[in-house]
């Protein structure tokens, strides 16, 4: 058995700064489904987009990754509404999988204009080596803390758009109706412009930290979609607040499978954590097709 | 000029015709009630200048002004409110949240708006914090009626109001009805319960298969021997 400090050091902390990380890409795929009902698979790329937007000046401009941030949200947003214009608005009034699959086209398109602007080699951001503070018996990186205090402060952010100005209201009425919502008079195609500006803004700030966590290359994207998926089945889609209880709950369950529960060895060999999400997604479509917040079946 | 003017409105959903021609109109300040058996085509009527049915000949006058198949927040912001037989609330918002999305286009001043619906129906004033989806069908249609009236619109459309209502709410609902007439404002109602609508009405039309059978005053419909053995139920 390793100790309660390892515990908390190597999986719990870690767990929840990939489960924030979740969070922030499972906002915005459950919005948009709630909103345009379809499910978004170029999201993780809007991750990827991001974390690379943030090269152009940590590599550039010699910025911080972290002060890179609103301008990388602002650019991935733009992107967003550039390609719901010319990608998915086309579509609207289509049934859902024709959008679904002209997702797919955004996907591998998104990938590859990455690829040729940025080379397909890994990337990093070059913050150089910060020892983790110690409290005690806990040691917690920087970066861990910068990560989960402002996934925490977007999500109160989020909250307080949602429950209190009238586009955000008016964001949950069209999820509800969208019928009932047009003829009330609210402007449908402002409140979808909105829901794409926040959830590729929330993504892109998912993508940056992950770039500050870890690495970036052109594939993260595709690793991230099915628990990214798993995240916001398991949280009720359509159901941003289910969507960040499912992240956090996805990015624990991954990193603590992989603790050593029963003998010597890691429960579950790391290299499998992607099918613990993807158990957990199927676990949830079985037993509560509707998330543990009551959204809607897929 | 009347407030309302559907002139051979042809309408339907997909490739079914449901409408095959109708004529209707309601004069400003005047209840207009749409009669007729299930499957006549009266939800449609309104539902067709909202544009979730597909208007393919005919044309609706607003005041004297074409808006045949304007898109729906354009004929909100002209004064033409809209309230549909179900779903007619948001059902996860709560009461207040579901009145300011009444007033979306029009955000100023919505406290006095909202009191001017407490006023018309008391009873939402305690459940203005709750969501809506938790009501009973009576307040729910309260809450819809609300919402609708949030931009003091010149013409409520009214989709059967009162269906699967108790007796007590339904007169509850045709009492609001009046009230909301008298003040000013044009209503074209939409009713199964006939002779309770023809009785509060200024002008009725019964629809059978899409087509007009009927136009007269509701006085007159209501004593006319063909219409009630046909469809008042004797």
């Amino acid at each position: 058995m390793i100790a309660l400090s390892d515990f908390i050091n190597l999986y719990l902390l870690p767990g929840l700064v990939v489960g924030c990380i979740y969070a922030l890409g499972a906002i915005g795929i459950s919005l948009l489904f709630g909103i345009l009902r379809f499910a978004h698979f170029a999201h993780g790329d809007m991750m990827t987009l991001g974390a690379y937007l943030a090269i152009i000046f940590t590599a550039n401009f010699d910025w911080s990754p972290y002060a890179a941030l609103p301008i990388t949200v602002i650019g991935t947003a733009l992107v967003a509404l550039l390609l719901d214009r010319a990608f998915y608005k086309p579509f609207r009034r289509s049934a859902g999988i024709v959008t679904v699959i002209a997702s797919f086209g955004v996907m591998l398109m998104l990938r590859s204009a990455i690829q040729l602007i940025w080379g397909v080699d890994v990337k990093t951001y070059d913050i150089g080596i910060r020892f983790p503070m110690e409290f005690g018996m806990l040691k917690i990186a920087p970066r861990q803390v910068t990560i989960v205090l402002v996934t925490a402060a977007l999500v109160i952010a989020l909250h307080l758009f949602l429950s209190r100005t009238r586009l955000g209201k008016a964001m949950r009425a069209v999820s509800d109706d969208p019928d009932l919502a047009r003829v009330s008079g609210i402007n449908v195609e402002q409140v979808v412009r909105w829901t794409w500006i926040i959830g590729a803004g929330l993504a892109a700030a998912g993508g940056v930290f992950i770039g500050i966590q870890t690495k970036v290359h052109p594939n993260m994207g595709w690793d991230l979609l099915l628990p990214l998926f798993a995240a916001a089945v398991l949280g009720g889609i359509g159901r941003p607040y289910g969507a960040v209880a499912g992240g956090l709950a996805i990015g624990l369950c991954q990193e603590l499978a992989t603790y050593p529960w029963f003998s010597e060895e890691p429960f579950i060999a790391p290299g499998y954590k992607p099918a613990v999400a993807f158990s957990v997604m199927v676990i949830m479509l079985i037993w509560r097709p509707t998330g543990l917040f009551r959204g809607r079946a897929f | 000029m009347s407030l309302l003017q559907i002139d051979k409105l042809v309408a339907g959903y997909g490739a079914v015709d449901i409408l095959n021609g109708i004529d209707l109109a309601v004069e400003p300040g005047k209840i207009s009630v749409i009669v007729g058996p299930n499957g006549a085509g009266k939800s449609t009527a309104l539902k067709a200048i909202f544009g979730l049915a597909q208007i393919r000949e005919g044309r609706v006058l607003f005041q004297g002004d074409d808006i045949t198949r304007q898109p729906a927040d354009r004929l909100v912001a002209r004064g033409i409110a809209y309230v549909p037989q179900e779903r007619n609330v948001f059902r996860s918002l709560s009461v207040r949240e579901n009145l300011e999305m009444g007033a979306f286009l029009k955000p100023g001043d919505i406290a006095r708006r909202i009191e001017a619906v407490m006023g018309l129906f008391p009873p939402l004033r305690e459940k203005l914090k709750q969501a809506a989806g938790e009501l009973s069908g009576g307040q729910r249609q309260m809450v819809a009626m609300g919402r609708a009236l949030m931009l003091e619109p010149k013409l409520l459309m009214l989709d059967e109001p009162t269906a699967g209502l108790s007796p007590l709410y339904m007169d509850q609902i045709f009492d609001r009805v009046i009230a909301i007439n008298q003040s000013g404002v044009g209503v074209l109602l939409v009713e199964q319960n006939a002779k309770q609508a023809l009785a509060i009405g200024h002008v009725g039309y019964v629809l059978a298969t899409g087509r007009n059978r009927f136009t007269d005053s509701a006085a007159n419909l209501l004593v006319n021997r063909e219409v009630a053995e046909s469809f008042l139920g004797g």
